[in-house]
């Protein structure tokens, strides 16, 4: 319904320890669903591996819910935290 | 990283402040216009009001777990206020208002929300016969709903105190504690008196549907205590001026997402946004308490000398972060010290750090008053009169709400623990002054509003 109103934009984030195959394990999924990557950055902290990326979930197969389920769920496989949240709710929280 | 002016920090710093420090939006609540509801015969009336918070808020829960999902923002509950029922049945031929009660309890249930607020009534000035009537049938509906929570507002600073009505409130919450004393006297905690009540208020369980209010409206209310202790506790050396500076960025930051959610939720439903209410709503959960952040300050207990000056400067600091992040900000809006929902006001209560005076000072100085409080079960209906009394004359004077939400708990002591479950938690019993206050509260009248409420 919303998808309109909303911007498509969506922001994933993946916290965990660091491994071999996170950053594959996620972008397969985005691949599969015809989600386009816009932007990506990774960060190590203290061997916590952080990835921040910034997709568009426009021409997405799946809608939301199902996206966020599915990549909740690879995150449980690989050991690894993953959110989906709209772009718009960092943008309001941090600047006026 | 180019996500418009987003950096990563600030992305991670969002989501830890969901995931690690309880960050949510309290609650979303629809106020709804029941004016058009009137009618002579109880049957109609409650049939209008069915079919109008049905429709209404049909949609409310949907759009509200919509937003959680889209903006991955817990919103813990979706609730529902409508006009002062007093008001609303005035014109019903009937003797008592239990059955609009029972109606009201059947909708939420319809609708799906938690809590329906407004069964409710504004006598500060004196009662109309509805008043009275909706009064009188306060302990019977909060006994037989599950859901509806009621208010009365006995005072205002510009009218004064109605004394009659504080002595009529004390008998109603002992009969309301009586009727529901299988549950330790469930009945009180959603029983609410107040002074300068706000029209406005999305928290339960005093909100209502005011009547300079819109046919309908989203309220937001948002929490964050967690947020602001980690805050509070990252900063150990910082004096008052840089602590203030700290609270104000984190509550600015809370309630941009309120403001968000409540923009998007009117949107989405199509009824206008009214107001976020900039409270700091503590919950039971460890690390979601506002005792913990007056006690992160230096304080050894919540309760101890100290405590009011930090309570002060943190309700000061959570409304100037607030109002900047706001174009709307409303309803009760300060820290909320309700004692059964703080693990942290339980422990100081528990240590001996804390009791009613204490909490009665405090109130002074930040947004509600006496709430949650579990006195035993033998205390008088002329004392808790006069502990309302008390509050009452704090906002009259201070121009602010206060309010008593206390609950004499059937056949407790002191010492003793009565718990409700859920958000409304568990909470010792405390002691109350032991001497007579029976001839002062007998007197009745009112007690005439203070000299700077003449400010035309």
């Amino acid at each position: 319904m919303d998808k309109k109103e909303l911007s498509q934009r969506v922001v994933i984030t993946v916290v965990g320890k660091d491994k071999v195959g996170i950053i594959a394990g996620v972008s397969n999924i985005l691949a599969e669903e015809n989600v386009n990557i816009l932007d990506i950055s990774q960060t190590i902290l203290q061997e916590f591996f952080t990835m921040i990326m910034l997709v568009d979930i426009a021409h997405s197969k799946s809608d939301f819910s199902t996206l966020k389920e599915k990549l909740a769920s690879k995150g449980k496989e690989i050991g690894v935290k993953i959110s989906a949240q709209h772009e718009d709710i960092f943008s309001f929280m941090h600047r006026i | 990283m180019p996500f418009k002016s987003i950096n990563s920090e600030e992305i991670l710093e969002t989501i830890r402040m969901v995931e690690t420090e309880n960050l949510d939006i309290r609650t979303i609540t629809m106020g709804i216009s029941l004016r058009d509801c009137s009618h002579p015969d109880i049957k109609i009336l409650c049939q209008n009001i069915y079919e109008k918070i049905t429709k209404k808020a049909e949609q409310l829960v949907r759009v509200g777990e919509e937003i959680e999902r889209d903006y991955g923002i817990p919103i813990i509950n979706k609730r529902i206020s409508v006009t002062p029922i007093a008001l609303v049945a005035e014109a019903a031929k009937v003797d008592d208002y239990v059955e609009i009660a029972l109606t009201l309890d059947k909708a939420a249930k319809e609708v799906g929300v938690n809590f329906i607020g407004g069964f409710s009534a504004l006598v500060h000035k004196g009662m109309t016969i509805g008043d009275e009537k909706l009064i009188k049938s306060i302990p019977q509906s909060l006994a037989q709903t599950e859901r509806v929570c009621s208010s009365i507002n006995i005072a205002t600073t510009k009218a004064g105190i109605n004394m009659d009505a504080v002595k009529l409130m004390g008998h109603i919450i002992k009969d309301t504690a009586e009727l529901t004393k299988e549950q330790d006297g469930l009945g009180c905690a959603k029983l609410v008196v107040f002074c300068n009540v706000p029209e406005d208020n999305p928290f339960m369980a005093g909100a209502f549907h005011g009547v300079g209010e819109p046919e309908t409206v989203i309220n937001v209310g948002v929490s964050g205590p967690g947020v602001v202790l980690n805050a509070i506790r990252k900063n150990p050396e910082a004096d008052f001026g840089e602590l203030a500076n700290t609270i104000k960025q984190t509550a600015f930051k809370i309630t941009r997402m309120g403001e968000l959610v409540g923009r998007e939720a009117g949107k989405r439903l199509g009824v206008p946004f009214g107001i976020v209410d900039l409270s700091l709503a503590p919950t039971p959960a460890i690390g979601d308490s506002v005792a913990d952040i007056l006690e992160a300050m230096g304080l050894e207990k919540c309760g101890t000398h100290g405590t009011t000056a930090a309570l002060a400067m943190l309700n000061d600091a959570v409304k100037k972060g607030g109002a900047m992040a706001s174009s709307y900000v409303g309803g009760l809006s300060g820290a909320f010290i309700p004692v059964s929902e703080d693990a942290g006001m339980i422990r100081a209560v528990e240590a001996g750090a804390l009791d009613i005076n204490k909490l009665e000072a405090m109130t002074c100085v930040c947004s509600v008053g006496l709430d949650m409080i579990a006195v035993p079960g033998d205390t008088s209906a002329a004392t808790i009169s006069a502990i309302i009394a008390d509050e009452a004359a704090i906002g009259m004077i201070n121009k602010k709400t206060t309010a008593v939400r206390i609950i004499p708990v059937p056949n407790k002591k002191v010492g003793e623990m009565v718990v409700f479950g859920g958000l409304l938690g568990h909470a010792p019993i405390m002691a109350v002054n032991k001497f007579s206050s029976d001839i002062f509260i007998n007197r009745g009248g009112r007690i005439p509003a203070p000299v700077h409420a003449l400010t035309n």
